[in-house]
């Protein structure tokens, strides 16, 4: 039930996009983001679409988990994409309805910039694990430090935040089990209900989450853990030859979706 | 009377992810009304998951789960049901404590019952009797009491919906050896003035030797022994081969056998050990 939830689940793989740098991964993200944002025509759509289905192709990454983790997404799909038909001026499709051809032209493309920015972010977090992404991620923002960022602090919470959610999870899952067993009820009744109903859940799940953070701040401690300043890794990152090649591919494609835009394409 | 048939019971976590894992598979087993059974089992070995299907919690990949000849699973209505009639006390359940009072939280169970207010008081102090709760604890905190007062607050708090399958997984875990005790003679309690089952997992073989009719051992998500603790611990390689200890009385007749002395195979209790051992020294006699 709850363990059914993807979103930001990491999947272990063995394949090229699995291999990457995770440096090499989030600058490609970040790339495929402004790509996607420099699309206009749907020929630029379509240079992207290509673009998001190699990589899920080579990353072995099926279709059914992307559309499992766009689950709780498809009522802002849904919503952008219902604005934009009937909020477009131009040429009605029946004369007197509020809907336009430009209309659907732009929704469709709405939703598939929502669809495929959705799609681009999860390869990340599908093929990364939690660790090697926040370590990425702090070495990317390293310089920050520079302006007195506390960026490993931040990094160390946020490998810690996710490290717990599936602790989280599977503790909820255990708790409500137990409170299930004494028969309340998730499940039936209004909202006001359902809502009520919460308590016995949230409480023990507050107890706990506290009763963890504090051992876990006492483990640190005891192992007089003390940030950032001369800490080594346990696993050192390095920009092999693929990262680069990676990147450039990257880049290419950028400068394609641009010149695209540039001839009005 | 609440007699458990299980037929063909399998269940896979994660169908159809990389995380796909069978839990469970092809169990085949009756538990008469009022039996006490213990069930033993290394971690992964789908206890947990074994008794979870006994009271509709978890619904299995295939296979039928019956009480009382009825299908559990065959509506929302009939999984809702059979909880009042089959409970089961989690691992750990002092961590499912959450109301204000210690008596709110045993009242739980049969408010969601929908007993009337005299009904729901009259179970609670009846559990809180079983299971040695104090009234001065009754109005105190959950959060303020021992981890062995919570322990015996939580368990009371199921055994006030009088289920008449009682289902308790580790109850023991984490406790001090009187702490212990106390709990199992709460149990053992419940179980003779209601003439309820019991099922309980264990690690602590000594518990299960001295207390179960008869045990169930699960390796690998299969039924991997069943019989009278007589039976079971009478092929004590066996066990220790799939990772489980033995009693202590059973641990200490192997090794007396290795030395060559004449102590019989299906040694699990104090008592037998003793008796053997006087046997041997010929006069019968300390």
């Amino acid at each position: 039930m709850l363990k059914d939830i993807t979103l930001g689940q990491y999947f272990p793989g063995d394949t090229p996009i699995h291999k990457l740098d995770p440096r090499t991964k989030i600058i490609l993200v970040v790339l495929y983001i402004v790509m996607l944002f420099q699309a206009k025509s749907w020929i630029g759509y379509g240079v992207v679409t290509v673009c998001t289905i190699t990589a899920m192709r080579l990353s072995k990454i099926k279709f059914r988990n992307m559309f499992k983790g766009m689950k709780p997404m498809i009522f802002i799909i849904v919503l952008t994409g219902i604005l934009n038909i009937f909020y477009t001026t131009g040429t009605p499709v029946i004369p007197g309805w509020p809907i336009t051809w430009e209309g659907i032209d732009r929704a469709a493309k709405m939703i598939l910039r929502i669809a495929l920015l959705v799609m681009g972010t999860f390869l990340l977090t599908y093929t990364t694990s939690p660790m090697s992404l926040t370590d990425g991620l702090e070495i990317l923002l390293n310089p920050l430090k520079k302006i007195k960022v506390p960026v490993h602090e931040m990094t160390i919470m946020m490998s810690m935040a996710l490290r717990f959610i599936p602790t989280l999870i599977e503790e909820t899952d255990k708790i409500m089990s137990a409170q299930k067993a004494r028969g309340a009820d998730f499940e039936t009744g209004n909202i006001i209900n359902r809502a009520k109903a919460m308590l016995p859940i949230l409480v023990p799940l507050f107890v706990s989450a506290f009763r963890r953070a504090e051992e876990l701040a006492t483990a640190m401690e005891s192992r007089c853990y003390h940030g950032g300043e001369g800490r080594t890794r346990m696993k050192k990152l390095v920009m092999g030859r693929k990262d680069w090649i990676a990147l450039a591919i990257g880049i290419i494609f950028l400068i394609v979706v641009i010149v695209l835009k540039k001839f009005g394409l | 009377m609440s007699e458990i048939r299980v037929e063909n019971l399998c269940h896979t976590y994660g169908m159809d992810t990389p995380f796909e894992k069978t839990a469970i598979e092809n169990i085949n087993l009756v538990i008469p009304h009022g039996q006490f059974v213990g069930l033993i089992g290394h971690t992964g070995s789908g206890k947990s998951t074994f008794i979870q299907h006994l009271n509709a919690l978890l619904e299995p990949t295939s296979g039928k789960v019956y009480v009382d000849g009825k299908d559990i699973n065959e509506s929302k209505q009939s999984r809702r049901d059979v909880k009042w009639q089959v409970s089961l006390v989690f691992q750990y359940p002092e961590y499912q404590l959450f109301e204000e009072t210690v008596y709110a939280d045993i009242a739980f169970g049969p408010k969601n019952m929908g007993l009337s207010e005299k009904e729901v008081d009259e179970r609670v102090r009846e559990a809180a009797d079983f299971t040695g709760v104090t009234d001065d604890l009754l109005q105190k905190s959950p959060l303020e009491l021992s981890g062995g007062q919570k322990r015996r607050i939580a368990i009371a708090g199921v055994i006030a919906m009088r289920p008449g399958v009682l289902i308790l997984d580790e109850p023991t875990a984490g406790l001090d050896p009187a702490g212990c005790r106390q709990i199992m003679d709460n149990i053992k309690r419940y179980r003779e003035m209601t003439g309820a089952t019991v099922i309980v997992v264990s690690h602590n073989m000594d518990d299960a030797a001295e207390f179960a009719q008869r045990i169930l051992v699960f390796d690998h998500g299969t039924v991997k022994m069943d019989g009278t603790p007589q039976e079971v611990f009478s092929r004590p390689e066996e066990l220790i081969e799939i990772g489980l200890s033995v009693p202590r009385p059973t641990a200490i007749a192997m090794e007396l056998r290795k030395r060559g002395l004449d102590i019989p195979g299906s040694i699990y209790t104090h008592e037998q050990l003793k008796d053997a051992v006087l046997k041997l020294r010929g006069d019968g006699k300390c």
